[in-house]
């Protein structure tokens, strides 16, 4: 059985629309998280083993385990897709904000800069190469995630996969296996463009473009 | 005027210093690593709080200031630069003017100005970035950084340390002409006392949190001083000692006439010692004029050290 193009990029969509929608709110959390982090770097090393063991746990575990709390459906797989791509973000921005140059925040506090514009002005963007590099690693990872979200009848590629598996048929699992891993590999280079696109060429490394 | 006086807590990292920079003064801070100097320098513009006493700033004490406006009224320039690398080098020098919000005009005219006075012309350096600068010309954005907002007031700390030692001198004597001409009152730390002879006007010898000496240099190495400051001094004691000296020092003891049959070389009556006397051995000169006014004195180098107060004594 053949499946149509538009139940495709139905599919597709729904299935970028679950991994932008949970890495967005990651992004929305992980980056402030980092932020106090730096602030209170006792809590670093807790906060980021936390999120590392929520890393660790198998993702079709964690999504089974989200089922008794949370039912089937797109939440669970937005949680569980959320909670993965978490801790590359809260430990780049922590890594990224905690390793500024001491003297250039020192030179921005000696002229005057309030601890608000030290952050926006000196901080934020110079460990911006740092934080977009584990915003890339999530969405990447989020993307395969989801396709173990049609599991909770989440919808995603992965519904073509399951369903391919269970009769046998190549075509229907390469009709959600292939668009996925386009999807990957689309937005990683997306987001690279992104990176050349929005971090200063003065910390990019080599001659200028 | 500005005046300052503290002392620091249990660890005494400061024990009560008590003393006063004049305005457009040039207030070297010199000492060993962890005596204390760069403390010293960060209570003035309050990245430090003593945990006694008072810091003044033009008679203002600066623990009543609101500490933004303060430091934005004080030049800070640091060894390691500091310099924002994701900005360019015309991005760099505004910071301050954008803090205070001046108008875009007039921030893009006073950075033309600043990089122009720094050597580095804005249709060239304006819009590189600090990774593409050398490490000279990295510092030299640092100082016009410091500068932008036209503070009246600057603090280098080892600014030079990192560079080598002919661009060192260079700049060491363009920021001397610099706040000479600006009539700037600059505070710099340092360890190196070739340094500190050719840019102060008064040196602050700092040991284990307290100031032992605060002279001119030419009284600091001339006048009598304790086993500290001569290890601090090191195996250079002579050419620092030269280099605290002018030849005006020396014109009673030359004569109106050019020795005869000598080859000389004319230096102005400012020109210190040991330049004159090394440029005059450079360029294989036997008699040195000494110009006061229009007036030219005459001296041979072999007659010159019976002239120098207590040269051999010590």
């Amino acid at each position: 059985m053949l499946l149509d193009g538009w139940q495709i990029a139905f599919e597709t969509g729904h299935h970028l629309l679950l991994t932008l929608v949970s890495v967005t709110i990651a992004v929305l959390v992980g980056v402030p998280l980092g932020m106090f982090l730096v602030r209170e770097p006792f809590l670093a090393g807790p906060v980021v083993g936390v999120a590392g063991i929520i890393q660790t746990i198998p993702s079709l575990a964690l999504l089974g385990l989200l089922v008794p709390l949370l039912g089937v459906g797109d939440k669970p797989a937005i949680v569980a897709l959320f909670l993965y791509a978490l801790l590359p973000i809260v430990r780049n921005s922590y890594v990224g904000l905690s390793n500024v140059d001491r003297a250039t925040i020192e030179a921005a506090r000696g002229m005057g800069m309030t601890e608000a514009q030290t952050l926006r002005h000196v901080s934020l963007p110079q460990a911006l190469p740092i934080i977009l590099a584990g915003v890339r690693t999530s969405v990447v990872w989020s993307v395969g995630v989801a396709t173990l979200a049609a599991l909770l009848g989440a919808g995603g590629l992965g519904t073509f996969i399951f369903r391919g598996i269970a009769m046998v048929d190549a075509a229907v699992i390469c009709s959600g296996a292939i668009p996925a891993s386009i999807l990957a590999v689309t937005l990683d280079l997306l987001l690279a463009w992104l990176e050349r696109r929005l971090v200063s060429l003065g910390l990019q490394p080599g001659p200028r473009r | 005027m500005h005046d300052v006086s503290r002392s620091l807590g249990s660890q005494q990292i400061l024990r009560h210093l008590d003393f006063e920079v004049g305005l457009g003064e040039f207030f070297v801070i010199i000492g060993a690593s962890g005596c204390g100097k760069s403390t010293t320098l960060r209570l003035i513009n309050r990245l430090i709080e003593p945990t006694g006493g008072r810091v003044e700033v033009m008679g203002r004490d600066v623990s009543t200031m609101d500490v933004t406006s303060l430091r934005r009224g004080i030049g800070y320039v640091i060894q390691e630069t500091g310099l924002f690398a994701h900005w360019t080098v015309r991005q760099n020098v505004s910071v301050v003017p954008r803090l205070l919000g001046w108008p875009k005009a007039r921030i893009a005219e006073r950075v033309e100005e600043l990089l122009e006075i720094v050597g580095l012309p804005m249709a060239e350096y304006g819009e590189r970035f600090p990774r593409e600068l050398s490490g000279g010309q990295r510092q030299r954005v640092g100082i016009a950084r410091a500068l932008a907002a036209d503070p009246p007031i600057v603090l280098f700390d080892e600014p030079f340390g990192a560079l080598d030692p002919v661009t060192r001198e260079h700049l060491e004597i363009e920021i001397r002409n610099l706040q000479r001409r600006l009539n700037k009152t600059m505070v710099w730390v340092t360890h190196n006392m070739f340094e500190a002879v050719r840019l102060a006007d008064r040196i602050g010898v700092m040991h284990e949190g307290e100031f032992i000496r605060i002279q001119s240099p030419y009284a600091l190495m001339n006048e009598e001083h304790g086993p500290f400051v001569h290890s601090l001094l090191g195996p250079h004691r002579f050419q620092l000692r030269l280099m605290t000296m002018t030849l005006a020092h020396l014109s009673e003891a030359a004569k109106l006439d050019k020795p005869e049959g000598s080859q000389g070389i004319v230096f102005d009556e400012t020109t210190n010692l040991w330049d004159a006397l090394s440029i005059s051995d450079d360029k294989g000169a036997d008699s040195i004029g000494i110009r006061h006014g229009d007036a030219v004195r005459w001296l041979r180098p072999r007659d010159l050290w019976s002239h120098i107060p207590g040269l051999y004594a010590a």
